[in-house]
């Protein structure tokens, strides 16, 4: 009972580039279960090698039930003392059946079990393959830089989770032993039909390559339509989901009917194309279950002809009996391999797009100045601390003279003459230069685009610039280990972003070592204990996709309180969105303003109010800072800052 | 559930009948193959043995063109040989043919069919969609009913073509074969009589077993893709709080649960196979003992067990296709349940009966109850009694979730009242076509949507024979014109799915146009320019008065800037009307406005009034200083700060 996999979505997927290197990477992942692996291919051979000795018994079985006394040269087994039991009286050619059909019955058994064994190692193995290559994707993934994130769709990243790691799962469990099985049974086949008769073989063979180019060109309009259908089918989707998230506006201007008939235009359009894809693909299975039939008539014709001009037309007719048996054997393979090319080319096509995520460089973090719990006494020598103090230090080892430096975490930051881009040739910022003193609140402002992110972006580093540029606590933070750095900052994001769990589990994401005090100071601190309380569960509640249970408000005040239990010297806060009502965006300023308190904070503003008692406030534009100073200073200046303030331009 | 699918295919009835109809030729011709498979095989059977006829055989001479005799006792000539051989070939080349014909030919029609199927399920429900009140988009959720018109139909389809191929060909193969099994060796018969039942129980208790350890892996596995999403969009918070191991620990312990129910299940899975062989082997090998025995002793010949053989494959083969088909129906019957539960769906706003249009623009609320789950304890809008005159300019001023949008969006019902009633120009809502209705009414909404395609194509909503000049009169009106003149391509930008090539502003500001290009008795503006700046906002309200001066309109804002000219004002608080008037009288009176006016006003007039104070306290030269003060800073950095 396989998953229903999109059919449609995987035929009409790209042919992938290089199949022999990805075949080749992905069987790497492999090698863990090197030892089960060989089990397994051993497996496959016994069970295909049954498969064959099964029909080769078979011939001389009924040949040499019907075989008439006295002996004559009919082919049967080859043993002398057994085939002499088939020229014997029907008791002796019932010991004769005895014997054969207890061979196969033994071979069979054989064969059972060894296809069991292998199937039920491919389990484990390919369960536990999928498991690790999901594991090193998703761990490979985190590592990324933003940069990705911010050029990869969401749903193009969830696609190799999915859909690409399931075709290669059943690559692994079941098409390798497919077509492994299939080939060697064809192989065998054919090696018994050459034994039997070279020439019949040799027609068979030409007639094999006829049906290959028939598949292929038919395969080949299929795979053509497939790819049509998939175009009609991003159409049909694209204006269904349009239409539908737009179905209060539809309605709101009477346009029922006429979306009705643009989507029956778009709709018929589809099902021509999906008629065609749909049709030359049924029209295979008819073709390879009668292929074998065609076969068999024409090797019984060619062959019947072939033993009357011969010289010893018996013996060469019970070598096409033999021989017609064996064609009914390929049939089922033949079968196989048809269906599992396409499987191949879509977990090879899975497996490029993997390893091309998996091939993307990992952000790089060449920092070596790590952050650490300090001890300061009274003379303001700075010792490194085994438990939580509630302060910090920069550990600096220095590399020429081996000496470790501690220098305590203030959050002062400086940017000395920033210029960056997040594409080479545009930079979205020009020579930014700026200064935040412990404790101080920096505020941006400015329309999107100017900017303001980009600031804060670089501070942490999601983003890097040269050495020297910017400076934290007066040390280049290109030296400080990323993971550390980060640590030292808090950010409450403009989308605010929750995790399926508790809301008690959501405010701890800032510090997993919190209890449940802390959290629930922390709440209160941002104002977020009044509503959590009135939850059905309180701080238990479970939120779930991104806490779609929740106002925008609420999750916001969410964010700030786990960006208050991590309690950080520095903050970062994008500020929240204009669709919050003036009661709410009160109670979040309330939360903020808390926060703020005694730590170096950077804000990105939308609404002006929030800024107003900011020690200094950039108005930025086209990436460069135009007008700087206090709220009194810039209102006084007249410039861009009180036009903002005053509502008389627009921010967008 | 059958019943439902056909119901779907309605139009295709000639292609599913059809497909049917060669499906059952093309599996008779399939079990007729290996009689004639027998013939060829037990002719040179004989002769090679040789042995003379055991039964009759029938076969063309081709040297005389005659159809020809042989009686049980003969021997087998050579010629007899090659014209059995030939006629029994052509027989099943002709056979293959047709059968491969048949079947190319189903296959093509099921497609159609197939095609057809989906795209009426697809169309009816797009339209029934369209037919839908808000509430029932609301019920359903959006999303959900795009994953209903996209994977469950796509579901439903591969269903449908399953049904028409292999549901008839699957029990017409098990019948035929064992007719033709019967009918060539009735004493070896009973074998299938045997196995088709154990095989049949076999399939069904594994897949009973199975079942549920799948449904529990794919809710597993759902979940694991869930968090991978969750990770992906919250990915900066992640590293912003360096929690990518934490993280990774999560996902670790995930795709462990589903390693290990997905082993659990495909464990019992694999037992499927050898247990099926085992049956399908055992029916052989009996076949194998009995015929055997029976051709030892010269009752039946060689290639009849070998068609019997095959008979045997076939059978089995179809059983297990049969409890393969159980399955998929099963899998897909969610699927199906869920389209049928929109398309049975009633929606629940009816139109009115009589032709009346909108004429006036005057809007009353008589005792007005209203609650989005119909429940009467929990109202979203309570006793609302409210009179707007044809042509007031009327602004509606309250918190998030004080019953602002619920509130208009009952004047083109877009929702029904629960109590009371709502008129418009004199008359009930509920008497007007939905269409006269909403062409009276335009309403702005507060998620505004623009469609793909150009500023102009989604202007013309409004009015789809809007001449050039009425929409630049409507956008003028809006205060859009300018902006979109500022576009290389006017007014046939290209707005990208959802409008992405605008800014928030500037798309409120097109919104407002395409909804004045339907020239309404009433307009209705949902918080529909929270993103423009004061300025603009005034000149929108100036502009739409000029534009329209009979339309009466209604406007929802946040900002007391966006409404204080208006008529009057309707102060809404917790579903229920807290006070009615102009600004000056609510200022007076309503505790409300005056906190939210207070709060709001303090920060311009603060503005205004520092900004003012700034520039009075220091003379002309000390100013230009101040300047020079503040970008001096700009080198020196922290001077300010």
């Amino acid at each position: 009972m396989p998953r229903p996999m999109g059919r449609d979505k995987a035929a009409g997927a790209p042919r992938p580039k290089n199949v022999k290197g990805t075949i080749g990477r992905l069987l790497k992942y492999l090698k863990p279960h090197t030892g089960k692996m060989i089990v397994v291919f051993f497996c496959v051979l016994v069970t295909s090698f049954t498969n064959i000795i099964g029909t080769a018994i078979l011939a001389p079985l009924l040949n040499g039930l019907a075989a008439v006394t006295p002996k004559h040269d009919l082919k049967l087994t080859g043993i002398e003392w057994l085939d002499n039991l088939a020229f014997g009286d029907a008791a002796s050619k019932i010991e004769y059946l005895t014997i054969l059909v207890c061979v196969i019955a033994a071979v069979y058994a054989v064969g059972v079990l060894t296809n069991y064994l292998c199937n039920r190692l491919l389990v484990s193995v390919s369960t536990t393959t999928m498991t690790a290559m999901r594991n090193e994707l998703f761990a490979h993934m985190q590592k990324l830089p933003i940069k990705v994130f911010d050029t990869t769709t969401h749903g193009e990243l969830m696609t190799r989770f999915t859909n690409d790691i399931d075709v290669m799962n059943e690559f692994i469990a079941r098409c390798i032993p497919q077509i492994v099985s299939s080939v060697l049974t064809i192989l065998g086949v054919f090696i018994m039909m050459f034994v039997l008769s070279w020439q019949l073989a040799l027609v068979m063979v030409a007639m094999l390559a006829c049906m290959l180019i028939v598949v292929k060109i038919i395969g080949g309009k299929s795979q053509k339509n497939f790819v049509a259908q998939q175009e009609a089918v991003g159409k049909l989707n694209g204006y269904i989901e349009e239409l539908i998230e737009g179905q209060k506006v539809v309605k709101a201007f009477n346009h029922e009917e006429i979306a009705v008939a643009e989507f029956d235009k778009i709709n018929s359009g589809w099902q021509n194309v999906s008629a065609k894809a749909n049709g030359y693909a049924n029209v295979m299975g008819p073709i390879m279950n009668n292929v074998s039939h065609l076969f068999y008539a024409a090797i019984a014709i060619i062959g019947a002809f072939i033993a009357i001009s011969s010289a010893e037309p018996l013996g060469f007719v019970g070598v096409i009996a033999a021989f017609l048996m064996y064609i009914r054997n390929i049939s089922n393979p033949i079968q196989q391999i048809a269906q599992q090319i396409n499987l191949i080319f879509m977990a090879v096509a899975g497996g490029e797009r993997v390893f091309k995520l998996l091939d993307t460089p990992q952000e790089t973090d060449d920092g070596y100045v790590t952050l650490v719990n300090a001890a300061i006494d009274e003379q303001g020598n700075i010792s490194e601390s085994s438990v939580r103090t509630g302060r910090w230090a920069w550990k600096h080892p220095h590399t020429e003279t081996g000496e470790i430096t501690y220098t305590e975490l203030k959050g002062d930051v400086r940017f000395e003459d920033v210029t960056f881009g997040y594409e080479e040739n545009k930079t979205v910022l020009h020579d930014v230069s700026l200064f935040a003193k412990p404790g101080q609140k920096i505020a941006f402002v400015g329309s999107t685009g100017a900017g303001k992110t980009t600031i804060t972006n670089l501070i942490n580093r999601f983003y890097d610039v040269p050495d020297g540029k910017i400076r934290y606590d007066g040390i280049n933070i290109n030296k400080i280990k990323k993971a550390d750095l980060r640590r030292s900052l808090a950010m409450v994001l403009q989308d605010t972003h929750l995790f399926t769990g508790t809301v008690l589990d959501n405010i701890r994401y800032g510090r997993l070592d919190a209890t449940d005090e802390e959290c629930i100071a922390a709440a209160k601190s941002a104002n977020a204990h009044q509503f959590i309380k009135h939850l059905p569960e309180g701080y238990n509640t479970m939120l779930t996709r991104d806490g779609e249970n929740l106002s925008q408000g609420q999750r916001q005040l969410l964010a700030i309180a786990r960006a208050a239990v991590a309690d950080p010297p520095v903050l970062i806060l994008d500020e929240a969105t204009s669709s919050i009502d003036t009661r709410t965006e009160w109670l979040i300023e309330k939360g903020m303003d808390a926060l703020m308190q005694g730590r170096t904070t950077f804000v990105i503003a939308h609404r002006l109010s929030t800024v107003r008692n900011s020690n200094a406030i950039m108005v930025l534009e086209h990436g460069e800072i135009i007008e700087r100073g206090s709220h009194d200073d810039l209102l006084a200046l007249k410039g861009k800052y009180y036009q903002l303030y005053t509502g008389m331009f627009e921010l967008s | 559930m059958i019943r439902k699918l056909l119901q779907g295919g309605k139009g295709y009835e000639k292609q599913s009948v059809m497909t049917v109809v060669l499906v059952l030729l093309e599996t008779a011709l399939e079990v007729i193959l290996p009689l004639f498979m027998s013939n060829i095989l037990n002719t040179m059977q004989l002769y090679s043995q040789p042995n003379p006829l055991k039964e009759n055989l029938i076969y063309l001479d081709f040297s005389s063109f005659k159809i020809i005799t042989a009686q049980a006792g003969s021997a087998i000539t050579s010629s007899m040989l090659t014209d059995t051989v030939v006629t029994y070939g052509v027989l099943m080349v002709l056979s293959a043919i047709l059968s491969l014909t048949f079947g190319a030919l189903a296959g093509r029609l099921a497609a159609v069919a197939g095609a057809g199927f989906s795209k009426n399920v697809r169309g009816r429900l797009f339209a029934k969609i369209q037919e839908f009140s808000f509430s029932n988009v609301d019920k359903f959720s959006t999303a959900s009913l795009v994953t209903r018109s996209t994977t469950d139909v796509n579901n439903a389809q591969q269903s449908y073509m399953m049904i028409i191929r292999t549901v008839i060909r699957a029990p017409s193969m098990l019948i035929f074969s064992a007719i033709m099994a019967v009918i060539n060796a009735p004493n070896l018969a009973w074998i299938f009589l045997v196995a088709v039942p154990l095989l049949g129980f076999v399939m069904f208790m594994i897949a009973r077993n199975v079942h549920p350890l799948f449904k529990q892996m794919l809710k597993k596995y759902d979940a694991m893709n869930a968090g991978v999403q969750e990770d992906l969009v919250a990915i900066r918070v992640v590293k912003a709080f360096v929690r990518e191991d934490y993280e990774e620990e999560k996902y670790r312990a995930q795709t462990e649960e589903v390693r290990k129910s997905q082993l659990k299940a495909e464990k019992l899975m694999v037992l499927m196979n050898p247990l099926v062989s085992v049956i399908m082997y055992g029916a052989i090998i009996a076949l194998l003992v009995v015929g055997g025995i029976d051709i030892a002793n010269g009752r039946i010949q060689a290639g009849t067990l070998s068609a019997m053989m095959s008979y045997c494959t076939q059978i089995l083969m179809s059983v297990m296709m049969i409890c393969f088909i159980a399955v998929q129906l099963v899998m897909s019957r969610a699927s199906i349940d869920r389209l049928w539960e929109v398309l049975d769906a009633e929606p629940d706003i009816k139109d009115g009966a009589s032709g009346k249009t909108v004429d006036g623009g005057s809007v009353s609320f008589v005792d007005v109850d209203f609650s989005y789950s119909n429940n009467a304890d929990n109202l979203t809008l309570e006793h609302i009694n409210l009179d707007i005159k044809s042509g007031e300019m009327v602004g509606i001023i309250g918190g998030t979730g004080d019953g602002k949008s619920s509130l208009v969006q009952l004047i083109p019902r877009f929702y029904d009242v629960l109590n009371g009633k709502v008129l418009v120009d004199g008359v009930d809502v509920r008497e007007y076509s939905l269409f006269n209705l909403r062409e009276g009414v335009s309403m702005v909404l507060q998620k505004n949507v623009l469609f793909s395609g150009t500023i102009r194509e989604n202007l013309l909503w409004g009015d789809k024979n809007a001449t050039q000049e009425q929409i630049e009169a409507a956008c003028e009106a809006a205060c859009a014109a300018d902006f979109i003149k500022s576009f290389p391509d006017g007014y046939d930008t290209d707005l990208g799915q959802g409008g992405v090539n605008v800014s928030g502003g500037q798309k409120q500001r097109l919104c407002i146009a395409r909804a004045l290009l339907k020239k309404p008795k009433i307009m209705i503006l949902d918080d529909s320019t929270s993103a423009v700046d004061t300025a603009t906002d005034a000149k929108i309200r100036k502009g739409l008065r000029e534009h329209a001066s009979e339309m009466t309109t209604i406007i929802i804002a946040q900002r007391i800037s966006s409404v204080e000219d208006c008529d009057k004002i309707v102060v809404l608080d917790d579903g229920k009307i807290n006070a009615v008037g102009t600004h000056k009288e609510l200022l007076k009176s309503c505790a409300i406005y005056q906190e939210v006016y207070h709060s709001q006003q303090k920060a311009t007039a603060e503005a205004n009034a520092e900004a003012e104070a700034a520039a009075a306290s220091k003379p002309a030269k000390k100013q230009t200083k101040t300047v020079k003060q503040t970008k001096k800073s700009v080198k020196g950095g922290e001077d300010n700060a």
